[in-house]
């Protein structure tokens, strides 16, 4: 396995399961389970038993390994060197398993899927620019960007709402963008934190050689989990791209009026992506941005930017569900969270995000207090 | 087995109990060098209720229990010997009361060490409690179980002296309440003026029982902190050099240590102080107090005041200390085990050479540290070494520096601080043994089916 020299450093000291002011536990799966075995330190040292054989491959060990959101907290708190790699570990571990077959179920169908279908939801590649329907979006025909949209944007009704609310906005703003259409292809961002690197490998590579022949030089993501991809694995695949999140591409819009702003009138607090947040950085966008309108008043999560906690569904968890169900689920932990500001809107920045968090909503029954909504859909609210 | 793990879950749930191997193998081990013995079952109590069921159930089918904080002993003390039912207390982790005035809080027994820091910064900003340099996971209950340290032993002694109070449950599975709280509403006192019942459990890892709620003093947290750190190479003058320090009663902690790498460290002895102070001048009092008692041994060039660079003073006010846990990562092998024997501070110059002396025998990566206690009646010394834990024969060679420092400690008059099993028998064996009878009768009645941490403090 990958990593396996490194994977006896751990100390299981703990300060990975923090916030950096320790007030409270942050790694979603701990805060789920509470065993020890779920936490980062837990799988450090269940990993090593099962590269010694002191261990075998259980279902439950399959659910802790993949259970882990890739949240990158654990990077984040980790008092070591070796702690910038704990989620390409866990990513290295999954990959093991994979190619030893032994996988939880649903793990394998969302493999199966996007394999036979391209993506998970088992939908033909001819619905995937569907969501764009009566906008006046446009297909990629070399324009300055290409707006990738992504599985949940093309597929998951409430993704569309936001893939039409980002699209509206890069329109009214005048940008030169266009889509893919039914020519978009997964990512693979889940695929390979899921550990099918093949299947990663296969479908880089074709996305990388639709983009050469389109001339794709820019790139706008709706989804922080394909802009991770694209930043991070397809260079070494040789896709290099200039690549932004919306919310990076929305704020100096904001700020030149070329998306001028009316006032909306909100208590808003800002869930953080761990894709866009600990993973790549960007903190600020998504703040400047509900900083800049008029009227809302913004209020911060005690656990917020590198402390943020996941909403439960990185690492293929919001394809999976293995980390949902029961009070403790993250998206209801982070639901919670946001109730306790008396914020009336959670602003998110990733359609995952926005479903499993008005999932957590629901459950908490705190509909009629409380509202998700992705940042594009404030600006929309602010700019009618 | 089966039946047992269901009774189990009717009492904490079906989610919060395991007998899977993967619990098993990890909640059978713990970061130090200890063998492993994996439990029968873990389970996550919510509340005392349900810690009090398991102790009746684990009563009437002889199962041993091991109640367990954040398992960072590192001498093996959650470590089920003879197997039976891990009790992982951090669910019950909330903190029930802080009292401004009266300067205590009042926390469940799974409750962390950085919870609670995290929690008076920000709802009490002028109260703060003694937070050992363990990880902050640490639970505030299990410290005070071993006679931990923290960073206000120096001045007001163990983190055990400074307990308001417990609820526990007995081996037995009564819930009992200790100190002040066993007749008032207020979690003041964990004995005096009454008969203090707090050691019957405190120092027994939880031998006789567990602790559910504790009060713990809280003490004014200064607007200021500093560190200053003095040098010698005379290893035989840091005890009068923290006899000084400690006479001017003007330092919030007192540290020394010494330890080989890096190269500006090496053959000198540090001697660390914090200072702290609600203004500049009441800071710069103290700093020159100390500085005036000091003033002797830099005249005679027998040390000096080291200046500290910017990049090393937010390392050292840091609490707790992160750089702690990285020396786990010397060797880059994710161990390191300490022994940490209490003894009078008139002993540093022997620990120090003993410890130079093993670490050259067993070729080991090695520091120590002393932590100055209660104004100095008592230090604990830290003799520790960093082991790789992919490598068996480092990890058999500090084994073997580690017995030597057990059979040292009795040499020089010490107590072991949180012994290992091995440790514990020694110390059975050299104590008087009338106070070996007295502890067999307090066991006996607080735990009469012998069932609680089994292994620690019996004769076997």
């Amino acid at each position: 396995m990958q990593y396996e020299e490194i994977i006896h450093r751990c100390f299981r000291c703990g300060y990975c399961k923090f916030t950096s002011d320790y007030t409270d536990f942050n790694c979603p799966t701990y805060r789920k389970f509470r065993f020890e075995t779920y936490s980062p330190g837990g799988r450090m040292w269940l990993i090593r038993a099962w590269l010694n054989n002191e261990i075998e491959n259980s279902e439950r060990f399959q659910e802790i390994i993949f259970s882990c959101a890739t949240c990158a907290n654990c990077v984040e708190h980790c008092v070591f060197t070796f702690g910038e790699d704990l989620v390409n570990i866990f990513m290295a571990a999954r990959e093991d398993l994979v190619n030893k077959g032994i996988i939880p179920p649903p793990v394998r169908d969302y493999l199966k899927n996007i394999n036979i279908s391209g993506n998970p939801y088992k939908e033909p590649a001819g619905e995937r620019g569907k969501w764009a329907d009566g906008t006046a979006v446009n297909p990629y025909e070399g324009q300055e960007y290409l707006f990738y949209v992504g599985d949940v944007g093309s597929y998951d009704e409430r993704g569309k709402r936001i893939a039409r609310a980002v699209s509206n906005l890069l329109t009214k703003a005048q940008v030169s963008f266009g889509i893919l259409g039914e020519k978009e292809i997964c990512d693979g961002n889940e695929v390979k934190t899921l550990g099918e690197a093949g299947l990663f490998q296969f479908l880089a590579e074709e996305n990388i050689s639709l983009f050469k022949e389109l001339g794709v030089k820019k790139i706008i993501t709706l989804d922080p989990h394909a802009l991770n991809a694209f930043r991070k694995f397809y260079p070494p695949l040789g896709g290099t791209y200039e690549v932004f999140h919306y919310s990076q591409v929305l704020l100096p819009l904001i700020q030149s009026h070329a998306l001028p702003l009316r006032e909306y009138r909100a208590r808003v607090t800002y869930h953080d992506p761990c894709y866009l947040g600990r993973h790549n950085g960007e903190y600020e966008a998504p703040r400047k941005i509900l900083h800049a309108v008029p009227g809302l008043e913004f209020v911060e999560m005690d656990q917020h930017g590198e402390n943020a906690f996941c909403c439960g569904g990185g690492g293929g968890n919001f394809f999976t569900d293995i980390l949902g169900g029961g009070d403790d689920a993250p998206n209801r932990i982070r639901i919670r969270q946001a109730h306790e500001t008396g914020a009336s809107v959670v602003a998110v920045a990733c359609p995952q995000c926005a479903k499993m968090l008005e999932d957590g909503l629901k459950a908490e029954e705190l509909e009629q207090s409380l509202e998700v909504l992705d940042l594009a859909e404030i600006i929309t609210k602010a700019s009618a | 087995m089966k039946d047992i793990a269901q009774l189990l879950a009717e009492i904490v749930g079906q989610e919060y109990v395991s007998t899977a191997p993967e619990e098993r193998y990890f909640y059978g081990r713990d970061p130090g060098l200890m063998e492993p013995h994996a439990p029968d079952y873990v389970v996550i109590p919510k509340s005392t209720d349900e810690v009090q069921k398991i102790f009746r159930l684990a009563n009437r089918e002889k199962i041993p229990v091991v109640p367990m904080g954040a398992g960072l002993s590192l001498t093996g003390l959650a470590i089920p010997l003879k197997g039976g039912i891990v009790v992982d207390m951090k669910r019950m982790s909330r903190i029930l009361e802080v009292n401004e005035m009266g300067r205590y809080a009042l926390v469940e027994g799974g409750t962390s060490q950085g919870a609670l820091k995290a929690y008076l910064e920000k709802h009490h900003p002028r109260l703060r409690h003694s937070i050992p340099d363990a990880p902050p996971t640490a639970t505030i209950a299990a410290n005070v179980t071993i006679h931990g340290q923290g960073r206000l032993t120096q001045q007001y002694g163990f983190n055990s002296d400074l307990v308001s109070g417990m609820e526990v449950v007995t081996g037995a599975g009564e819930i009992c309440r200790i100190g002040s709280c066993a007749l008032s509403p207020d979690w003041f006192s964990k004995g005096a003026p009454f008969p203090d019942l707090s050691g019957l459990f405190l120092g027994w890892f939880g031998a006789t029982g567990i602790i559910t709620k504790l009060g713990v003093k809280l003490y004014p947290r200064k607007k200021l902190r500093d560190v200053e750190i003095f040098v010698t190479d005379r290893g035989d003058l840091v005890p009068e050099m923290v006899y000084e320090i400690t006479h001017t009663e003007m330092a919030e902690d007192i540290l020394a240590f010494t330890q080989p790498k890096p190269m500006m460290f090496k053959d000198n002895h540090h001697v660390s102080f914090y200072i702290t102070g609600d203004t500049d001048e009441e800071l710069e009092f103290k700093r020159k107090m100390i500085w005036h008692a000091l003033d002797p041994y830099i005249k005679s060039k027998d040390g000096g005041f080291m200046g500290i660079p910017p990049m090393m003073k937010p390392v050292l006010l840091e609490s707790p200390q992160r750089s702690a846990s990285k020396l786990a990562d010397v060797k880059r092998g994710g161990g390191f085990e300490y022994s940490g024997p209490i003894v009078m501070l008139e002993k540093y110059p022997e620990c120090t050479q003993k410890l130079e002396e093993l670490a050259t025998r067993y070729d080991l990566a090695y520091s120590g540290m002393v932590r100055v206690i209660d104004g100095g009646h008592s230090v604990m010394f830290a003799f520790a070494f960093a082991f790789n834990r992919a490598d068996d024969d480092m990890m058999d060679r500090t084994r073997k520096a580690l017995e030597e420092v057990s059979a040292f400690v009795l040499e020089i008059g010490g107590l072991y601080w949180k012994p290992t099993v091995e440790e514990q028998r020694l110390a059975i064996q050299h104590m008087d043994p009338n106070t070996w009878k007295l502890m067999e009768m307090i066991k006996a009645n607080l735990d009469p089916n012998r069932i609680m941490n089994p292994g620690n403090w019996e004769v076997y």
